[in-house]
């Protein structure tokens, strides 16, 4: 059975709510991910988010673009990113991994070629920002016979007539978007997000994870009462781009930890 | 050969390519105006209104010119040029923008946001926004804003506010990713104007339909002065909006054979080019599948073009489905071939071209002299050149 599964089997078991750190692989460098990754999953994350860099990342704000071109600029391809996983499976068996990123690369490997190194190196999930369900095509079928979870995003224009069929082809969790933006944009509304969540419940079983613009432990903790998921992507990508280059292994898990004991005390 | 004239189909395929490749805030919005673009597209009020403004806005139609001192001096087929560069803003991109201004009003959106590489489509916006008194905001590379500094002063006057891109290459892929990040975020009140036939469905169908006024007319005007078809058309090829407006209501006439002349910059082989239906492969970018220039991990690649207006690593999906189906076939100019023309057509005929339509008028510079003196060629001469003095004084060592 999938990892994604099993998580999500026992936080609900232990009535906890996941913790979802995004990064860009590769960024600042392709050496600095696995130990991050190690790092994040100490700190409290329960399934990491991996960025697949782009060229053109037209759904992400400034932070996660920069990030993007950092990690090219450092030489990170698909082929790294997969190796990463690689090099992280070696250490941990347990926690998921779900690549994020954008189509090009993924066709340009090839559909078939990418769903087997995939499982391979031990990915659990897939999310194509730029692949809605209607254009998967061949896809589907073998990401399924490779055991990796399609995921994907809702969004608040999202009409309830889409919920059903984004659900029908989902797997591991949906994504829900908590704003009508680019990730890492301006304040969400709580109780606007609060509304959408409880409709995407009426169609799916599946847990329900809220991401874009979660900045703090306070919006964090509002988001785990209302979800099964909290996804933190910019407010940490930001903290890789600022901090301290030397430190980022303390300061960033020292961040995540803040987020998980807040969501923990609810 | 014959080609059935129907597509895309429902979901915005040609094909393998076009479809509707965005992030899912963008599924429902698209929906929406693919509704509005089919609701409107029969609607009489509003073919009356956009007609209005074609005529006495835009002043069409533009003007079918039979070239004589140029045919016979290239000494082959007889030439025609669609002057599409006697347009308002020197362009065919204002068709375009009045289709896509007016249904923006009809949709009660009242703030219009475009991307622009050499600032055509973003003066044709700007111009547009103005006319309809609507808030603009154009989406501009860093480095492009420092190359057309006349067409960013041009969309100031006219009211539009101009956002310099900083991502990326910070050219027109880099603009265009950027208006989508506006569109998203500004969903509610904004209307995207794509300026070429590419990005998610409905936009390659809708631009091509706005600009398929040039085929239309070409035709009618061919059959008033030479009583016949073409035998062969040409345009330029960069996203490809005009040579989707010259080709498409031809596409059934199998008697008339298609050029799109892409932009072969330094040269093909030299890598330094804008021409991803000659040299690229498949990939997906800017919500369509279609022929992109990517590197062997699918990144996007930088281009490189004389003309900023060919200078575009993708395609509209129609060209990627003409191309495999072999409706059309495309070719590619040099930059020193299209500055060469530039300079025939202007001392020839007294018509100065824009640098992008010179690569279609360098290629039947090529053709025109293999052609039977009774074979009749139409080209698209999709804009004037004034823009271009700049770059084509500089290349010569000239100082303004």
């Amino acid at each position: 059975m999938n990892r994604l599964n099993n998580c999500f089997e026992k936080l609900r078991a232990d009535k906890r709510k996941a913790l979802i750190p995004f990064i860009t692989a590769g960024d600042p460098s392709p050496k600095f991910t696995e130990p991050m990754m190690h790092a994040l999953v100490d700190a409290g994350a329960d399934i990491i988010e991996l960025g697949i860099p782009f060229s053109d990342p037209m759904a992400d704000g400034p932070v996660i673009q920069r990030a993007s071109e950092r990690a090219l600029a450092a030489g990170t391809s698909l082929e790294i990113v997969l190796n990463i996983v690689k090099s992280f499976r070696a250490t941990n068996q347990t926690t998921p991994i779900v690549l994020m990123g954008y189509l090009n690369p993924i066709e340009i490997m090839g559909y078939a070629q990418f769903a087997q190194q995939a499982q391979t190196v031990g990915v659990d999930g897939v999310l194509i920002v730029d692949l809605p369900p209607e254009e998967m095509g061949d896809f589907q079928p073998l990401l399924q016979a490779h055991d990796i979870a399609p995921i994907f995003l809702v969004a608040p224009t999202t009409t309830s007539e889409r919920i059903k069929k984004i659900a029908a082809k989902s797997a591991g969790y949906l994504y829900y978007v908590s704003i009508k933006g680019v990730t890492g944009s301006a304040n969400l509304d709580i109780s606007a997000v609060a509304d959408k969540v409880a409709e995407i419940r009426q169609y799916t079983n599946l847990p329900i994870g809220v991401g874009f613009g979660i900045k703090n432990a306070q919006i964090a903790t509002q988001i785990a009462k209302i979800s099964d998921a909290v996804i933190v992507g910019s407010a940490i990508v930001q903290r890789i781009e600022t901090e301290n280059p030397d430190k980022l292994l303390e300061t960033i898990p020292a961040f995540l930890r803040e987020l998980r004991q807040a969501m923990d005390k609810i | 050969m014959s080609y059935q004239n129907n597509l895309p189909d429902k979901n915005g395929h040609f094909g393998v390519y076009g479809g509707i490749f965005v992030a899912e805030t963008l599924m429902q919005p698209l929906e929406e105006l693919r509704q509005a673009y089919e609701h409107y597209m029969q609607d009489a009020d509003f073919i009356a209104e956009l007609d209005k403004d074609l005529q006495h806005f835009v002043g069409r139609p533009s003007a079918l010119y039979y070239a004589s001192r140029w045919s016979s001096h290239l000494g082959g087929a007889q030439i025609y040029l669609k002057r599409e560069d006697l347009n308002h803003t020197g362009a065919h991109k204002i068709n375009n923008t009045v289709g896509q201004a007016i249904l923006a009003k009809r949709m009660g959106k009242k703030r219009i946001i475009a991307e622009t590489g050499a600032g055509q489509h973003g003066v044709a916006t700007a111009t547009v926004a103005a006319r309809f008194g609507m808030d603009c905001v154009i989406y501009m590379g860093s480095e492009d804003i420092k190359r057309q500094a006349i067409n960013v002063y041009r969309m100031r006057l006219l009211g539009a506010e101009v956002r310099a891109v900083e991502s990326g290459s910070k050219t027109l892929k880099d603009a265009l990713n950027e208006a989508m990040r506006d569109w998203v975020t500004n969903i509610d009140n904004t209307f995207y104007i794509i300026g070429t036939v590419a990005g998610p469905h409905p936009y390659p169908a809708m631009v091509r339909d706005f600009q398929a006024i040039i085929g239309r007319e070409a035709r009618e005007q061919l059959q008033a002065q030479a009583n016949c078809l073409p035998d062969v058309l040409i345009a330029c090829v960069g996203g490809g909006s005009n040579a989707m407006g010259l080709f498409y209501p031809f596409l059934e006439d199998e008697s008339v054979a298609m050029y799109g002349v892409e932009a072969a910059g330094d040269g093909i082989e030299t890598g330094h080019h804008a021409a991803p239906l000659c040299a690229g492969k498949t990939g997906v970018l800017h919500g369509n599948r279609t022929y992109l220039m990517s590197n062997e991990d699918g990144q996007i690649i930088e281009t490189h073009s004389i003309s900023a207006g060919l200078d575009y690593p993708g395609v509209g999906p129609e060209h990627a489905w003409l191309k495999d189906t072999g409706r059309v076939s495309y070719v590619s100019i040099t930059d020193q071939e299209a500055l060469t023309a530039f300079h025939e057509l202007t001392r020839m005929e007294g018509i100065m071209p824009a640098l992008e339509s010179s690569h279609a008028l360098a290629y039947c510079q090529k053709l025109a002299p293999t052609l039977d003196k009774d074979k009749i060629i139409v080209v698209n001469l999709s804009g004037r050149g004034d823009k271009d003095i700049h770059t084509v004084a500089t290349l010569e060592g000239i100082e303004i």
